[in-house]
C-alpha cells in the first residue's frame, strides 16, 4: 500500500474553504438567532475540523483503522461531556419535600 | 547485529519494510492525538459545565476579548497549517528546498500568532483581567466573569505552550530537512509534526468559537 | 558462573550480548526494558508494603497511639500512592507485556523501542518526585487528591506528589501507545487477531484505557496545582469553582484505572489456565471480546465513586445499572475458565496455584463490586472498610496474584532457569491464606460501620482488627519469599530449557532467554492459539 499524495489544487481549496467558514462564523455571531447562535457556531467549528482532519491531515485516503482511531478520539471526548452533564443538567430536577428536604 | 546489512539506509532494524514503518509511525502519532484531544478535553469539560451554570458572566466575559486580533489569529493559524500541509507534500513528492521553505514559512506564522497573542494578554493584564488575586471587574456577575477569565487563560495558555512546542520540533525538523534527511520513503518525522500542527489548529478552531464568538449577539 | 566442562558452548542471548551498565540503561531491547521496570516496581513495592505494614500495626490496638492522626494520614496517602501509580499500573504491562508482547506476537521488538526506554525515564522522574515529597513529610490528601482539601487547605506536599502522578501518567501513555501499534502493525505473518494469545487481547483493551484516561487525570492534576499555585478558582467553592468536577474528571480515569490493574492479570490467567489444563481456552471469542468490552464499559461508570457527593441522582442511577453491566464481561471470563478446567488434565504447579487464587478471589472481589454498585447499599457502605476491602480483593487478591503467577510461569523463559518448586508452592499457600485473613475482615468491620482512613476506632472493631493485622503479617511473609528464591534462581537454579511447562506459544517456541531479536528465524503462523490438541497429538505419533 503506497502514500496517496494530495493534489496542491485540493489543500488550496481546503483553505479558501476554512477562510470562509471562518468570515462566516464571526457574521453569523452578531446575528440574533437564540439558541441558534451556539449551534452555528459549534456547527461551523465542526465542519471546519472535518475539514483540516481529512484533507490535511490526510485521513480521508487513510486506513479505517486511522478512522476509527480518530472516531473514537472524539466519541470519547463526547462521552466524557455527555455523562458529566448529565450529573449537572438532572440536579435541579428533584426537590426533596417534607421531613427530609 | 544480524541482518542489518540488508536493511536499507533509515529502515529500522525491527521494521521489515518502509511501508510497515510508516504505518505504525503514522498510527502512533494519531494515537498520540486522540490523548491529547483527551487532555485538552478535560477543559473543554470544564468550560461546558460552567458555562451551563453561568451564560450571561460568559457572554460578558466573551465581549471583554478582542474579537479583531482573534479573528486575525484565526486566519494566521489556518495558513500556517495551510503551509505545513505543503511541506508535507514537498515531502512526498521529494522536494528538499521546498519542505525548508514551507517549514519556515509556517513557523513565522506560529511566531505571528504567538505575537498577537502576547498582545492580547498584556491588554487582559492591564485592566486586572487576569484571574487570581489582581483579578478586579466591578461591573455584575463578577465570580461567573472571573471563572471566563480563568478558563480563557487555561485554554489558550495551554494551547500556546503546544505551539512553542510545536515550533520547536519544527526547527530541528526544517535542519534535518535542509541536510537532506528525508526521501518519499522515508519522511515520517515531517508527516508526524505536520498531524500535530494541525491537531494544534484544531483546537484554536473550537476555542475561536467559544471564547471569542459565543454571546456575542447579547447586549450587555 | 559454574559452567562446567559438558556444558555446550555459551550461546549468545539477550543476558549476555553486552555487559555493563551503560548496556542497561541505553538500551533499546524490550527484554532488557523489562527487566528495568521489574526492578523498579519492586522496589516502590516494598516501600508501599513497608507502609502498609505501618497502617497495620497502627490499627492492631483502638488507640490512636503509634502514629499521630496526621502522620497516619500521610501513611495511608503514601501507600495508596505508590501501590497504584508506582506499582499495580505498570506492574503487568510495563514488566511481563513488554518482555512478552513482541516475542507472543512473532515481532523483534516493540513498534517504538526508544520510546519504551523513555518511558521508564518518565516513570523514574515521577516516581524521584514522589519520592521527594516523602521526603520532605509526605501528603495527606488520601490517593484521590480530593478538592479543594487538595487544592486549598492540605498543608502537605501535594504538588509535588500530584506532579509525580501526572508525570508517571506519561509514562503509562507512552507504553499503552507502544502497545496498541505494536499489535496492529508488527503481527508475524499468518497471526490474525483470532491467533493472538488471550495476553495480548488483554494488553491491547487495556492500552486502550491507558491511552483515553490518563489525559483526562492528567489535565485535573494540573488544574489542582495551578488552583493552589495561583489561586485560580477551578474546584474550590470559596472561589467559585465546583469541587464535584474534580471528582468526575478523576474517576473519569480512575475507574477504568482499576481495569487496567485487572485486565493484564486476566490476560495471564487465561495463558495459565489453558497450558496447565491442557487445552484451548473455552469460548476464545467471547474472552477475547470481552476484555475490549471491559475497556469501553469501563468508562462509562465512573459516576459509582460520587453516589454521596450531590451528584444529581438520576446520574446515579444511570451509573448504577451501567456498573453491574461492566460485571457481566467480567463474569464471562469467569465462566470460560471454570469451563475451560472441566474435563482438562490440570497440573498442580506453582503458576496454576495463582490462577486458581486469582479466580476465587476476583470473584468476591468482584461481586461485592456489584453490591457496592447498588445505589441503597452504597449509602451505607461508601468510606467504610467494606469498600478498602473490595478494593484489596480485587487490586491484591486479584492483580497481583495474576502478577505473581505470571512472573513464576515466564520467570524460566526470562532468565533461563527454575526456581525452588517447594518453597514457591509454600509461598502461593501463605499469600493465599494470609491475603483472606488481612482482607475479609474487614467486610465484616466495614459492614459494621468502621470508616476508612482513620487511625483510632471504637474497641469493639478491635478482635477484627487484630486478625486482619495478623493476616498480613502472613501475607508479608508470603511476598517475602519469592523475592528471596527467585534471586536466588537467577544464580543458582537449574537451567530450565526453552519450554519447560510444556505450553503452546510463540514464545515458548525460542530459546530461553531468548536471543535480542527474539527468533533466530522470524516465525510464521500456521494454528490457532492454544492448539494444545494438536500438541498431544503430535506427541502421540
Ligand atoms: C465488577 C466490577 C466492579 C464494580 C461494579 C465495582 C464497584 C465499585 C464501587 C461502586 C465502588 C465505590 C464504593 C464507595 O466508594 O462507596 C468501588 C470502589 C473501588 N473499586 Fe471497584 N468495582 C468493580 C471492580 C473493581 C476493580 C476491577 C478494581 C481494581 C482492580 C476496583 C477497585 C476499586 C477501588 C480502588 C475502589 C476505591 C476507590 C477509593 O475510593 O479509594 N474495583 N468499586
Ligand atoms: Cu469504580
Amino acid at each position: 500500500m503506497s502514500e496517496y499524495i494530495t493534489p496542491i489544487r485540493t489543500y488550496l481549496a481546503v483553505f479558501l474553504a476554512l477562510m470562509a467558514l471562518t468570515t462566516i462564523t464571526v457574521a453569523v455571531a452578531f446575528l440574533e438567532l437564540g439558541p441558534f447562535n451556539d449551534i452555528a457556531a459549534m456547527g461551523i467549528a465542526i465542519t471546519k475540523a472535518c475539514l483540516v482532519v481529512l484533507y490535511f491531515m490526510h485521513v480521508r485516503h487513510s486506513s479505517r483503522l486511522t478512522k476509527m482511531v480518530v472516531v473514537a478520539g472524539f466519541l470519547w471526548l463526547f462521552i466524557l461531556i455527555a455523562f458529566i452533564m448529565s450529573d449537572y443538567l438532572t440536579r435541579g430536577m428533584i426537590s426533596l419535600q417534607g421531613p427530609i428536604g | 547485529m544480524q541482518g542489518e546489512s540488508s536493511h536499507a539506509f533509515g529502515l529500522a532494524h525491527h521494521f521489515d519494510s518502509f511501508d510497515q514503518q510508516r504505518e505504525a509511525s503514522y498510527l502512533g502519532m494519531w494515537v498520540f492525538l486522540v490523548t491529547e484531544i483527551m487532555f485538552f478535553g478535560g477543559l473543554f469539560t470544564a468550560y461546558v459545565v460552567y458555562r451551563s451554570g453561568q451564560g450571561a458572566a460568559f457572554a460578558i466575559g466573551s465581549h471583554e476579548l478582542d474579537i479583531v486580533l482573534g479573528s486575525i489569529n484565526t486566519a494566521v493559524l489556518i495558513g500556517s497549517s495551510l503551509t505545513m500541509a505543503l511541506a508535507v507534500w514537498a515531502a512526498q513528492t521529494g522536494r528538499r528546498k521546498a519542505i525548508v521553505a514551507f517549514i519556515l514559512a509556517t513557523i513565522l506564522l506560529g511566531g505571528l500568532f504567538l505575537g498577537i497573542k502576547v498582545v492580547e494578554y498584556s491588554a487582559k493584564f492591564e485592566h486586572h483581567l487576569v484571574p487570581g488575586p489582581n483579578f478586579h471587574w466591578q461591573g455584575p456577575e463578577a465570580p461567573g466573569v472571573e471563572m471566563f477569565f480563568n478558563l480563557y487563560f487555561l485554554m489558550t495558555g495551554l494551547h500556546a505552550a503546544h505551539m512553542v512546542i510545536g515550533i520547536g520540533i519544527l526547527l530541528v525538523v526544517a535542519i534535518l530537512a535542509w541536510r537532506g534527511s528525508f526521501s518519499p520513503e522515508n519522511h515520517n518525522l515531517v508527516e508526524g509534526i505536520g498531524l500535530y500542527w494541525h491537531f494544534v489548529d484544531i483546537v484554536w478552531i473550537f476555542l475561536f468559537p467559544l471564547l471569542y464568538l459565543l454571546g456575542r449577539n447579547i447586549q450587555v | 558462573m559454574s559452567d562446567t566442562v559438558t556444558t555446550p558452548p555459551r550461546r549468545k542471548h539477550y543476558l549476555n550480548v553486552d555487559y555493563g551498565i551503560k548496556s542497561w540503561l541505553l538500551t533499546q531491547d524490550h527484554k532488557r526494558i523489562a527487566i528495568l521496570y521489574l526492578i523498579s516496581i519492586t522496589f516502590f513495592f516494598i516501600i508501599g508494603g513497608v507502609m502498609a505494614a505501618l497502617i497495620r500495626v497502627e490499627l492492631a490496638t483502638p488507640l490512636g497511639d503509634l502514629v499521630e492522626a496526621d502522620t497516619y494520614n500521610r501513611l495511608f496517602t503514601a501507600h495508596g500512592v505508590l501501590m497504584v501509580f508506582l506499582f499495580l499500573i505498570p506492574s503487568i504491562p510495563a514488566v511481563l507485556g513488554n518482555f512478552l508482547i513482541p516475542l507472543m506476537i512473532g515481532a523483534k521488538d516493540l513498534a517504538f523501542p526508544k520510546l519504551n526506554l523513555g518511558s521508564w525515564y518518565v516513570y523514574n522522574l515521577g516516581a524521584l518526585l514522589m519520592v521527594a515529597a516523602l521526603l520532605r513529610g509526605g501528603t495527606d490528601t488520601g490517593w484521590t487528591f480530593y478538592t479543594p482539601y487538595s487544592s486549598t487547605f492540605a498543608d502537605s506536599e501535594v504538588i509535588l506528589t500530584a506532579l509525580g502522578a501526572f508525570v508517571v501518567g506519561f509514562s503509562s501513555i507512552m507504553t499503552g501507545l507502544n502497545f496498541i501499534v505494536t499489535i496492529h502493525r508488527m503481527r508475524a505473518p499468518g497471526l490474525t487477531w483470532f491467533r493472538l494469545p488471550l495476553f495480548v487481547w488483554a494488553h491491547y483493551g487495556t492500552s486502550l484505557i491507558q491511552v483515553l484516561g490518563t489525559p483526562v487525570v492528567a489535565i485535573a492534576i494540573l488544574l489542582v496545582a495551578a488552583e493552589r499555585l495561583l489561586h485560580i478558582g477551578i474546584f474550590d467553592p470559596a472561589l467559585g469553582g465546583d469541587p464535584v468536577l474534580f471528582q468526575h474528571l478523576f474517576w473519569f480515569y480512575s475507574h477504568p484505572a482499576v481495569y487496567i490493574m485487572i485486565l493484564p492479570s486476566m490476560g495471564v490467567i487465561s495463558e495459565l489456565i489453558a497450558a496447565f489444563s491442557r487445552k484451548r481456552i473455552f469460548g476464545y471469542k467471547f474472552v477475547a471480546f470481552s476484555s475490549l468490552a471491559i475497556a469501553v464499559l469501563g468508562f462509562l461508570v465512573w459516576g459509582h465513586h460520587l453516589f454521596v457527593s450531590s451528584q444529581s441522582i438520576y446520574a446515579g442511577l444511570i451509573f448504577s445499572v451501567l456498573s453491574m453491566l461492566v460485571a457481566v464481561p467480567s463474569a464471562v471470563k469467569v465462566f470460560n475458565w471454570t469451563a475451560t478446567l472441566y474435563q482438562g488434565s490440570i497440573s498442580w504447579q506453582t503458576p496454576m496455584i495463582y490462577a486458581l487464587g486469582f479466580i476465587g478471589l476476583f470473584v468476591i472481589g468482584g461481586l461485592t463490586g456489584t453490591m457496592l454498585a447498588t445505589l441503597g447499599i452504597d449509602m451505607h457502605v461508601h468510606d467504610t472498610y467494606f469498600v478498602v476491602a473490595h478494593f484489596h480483593y480485587i487490586m491484591v487478591g486479584g492483580a497481583i496474584m495474576g502478577y505473581l503467577g505470571g512472573l513464576h510461569f515466564w520467570w524460566p523463559k526470562i532468565t533461563g532457569r527454575m526456581y525452588s518448586v517447594f518453597w514457591s508452592k509454600i509461598a502461593a499457600g501463605l499469600i493465599f491464606v494470609g491475603f483472606n485473613l488481612t482482607f475479609f475482615p474487614q467486610f465484616l468491620l466495614g459492614y459494621m460501620g468502621m470508616p476508612r482512613r482513620y487511625h483510632a476506632y471504637p474497641e469493639e472493631f478491635q478482635i477484627l482488627n487484630v486478625l486482619s493485622s495478623a493476616g498480613a503479617t502472613i501475607l508479608g511473609l508470603g511476598y517475602l519469599l519469592p523475592l528471596i528464591y527467585l534471586f536466588w534462581s537467577m544464580r543458582y537454579g537449574e537451567r530450565a530449557g526453552d519450554n519447560p511447562w510444556g505450553a503452546y506459544g510463540l514464545e515458548w517456541e525460542t530459546s530461553s532467554p531468548p536471543p535480542t531479536l527474539n527468533f533466530d528465524e522470524p516465525p510464521v503462523v500456521t494454528t490457532e492459539a492454544y492448539d494444545y490438541l494438536s500438541l498431544r497429538e503430535k506427541k502421540l505419533a
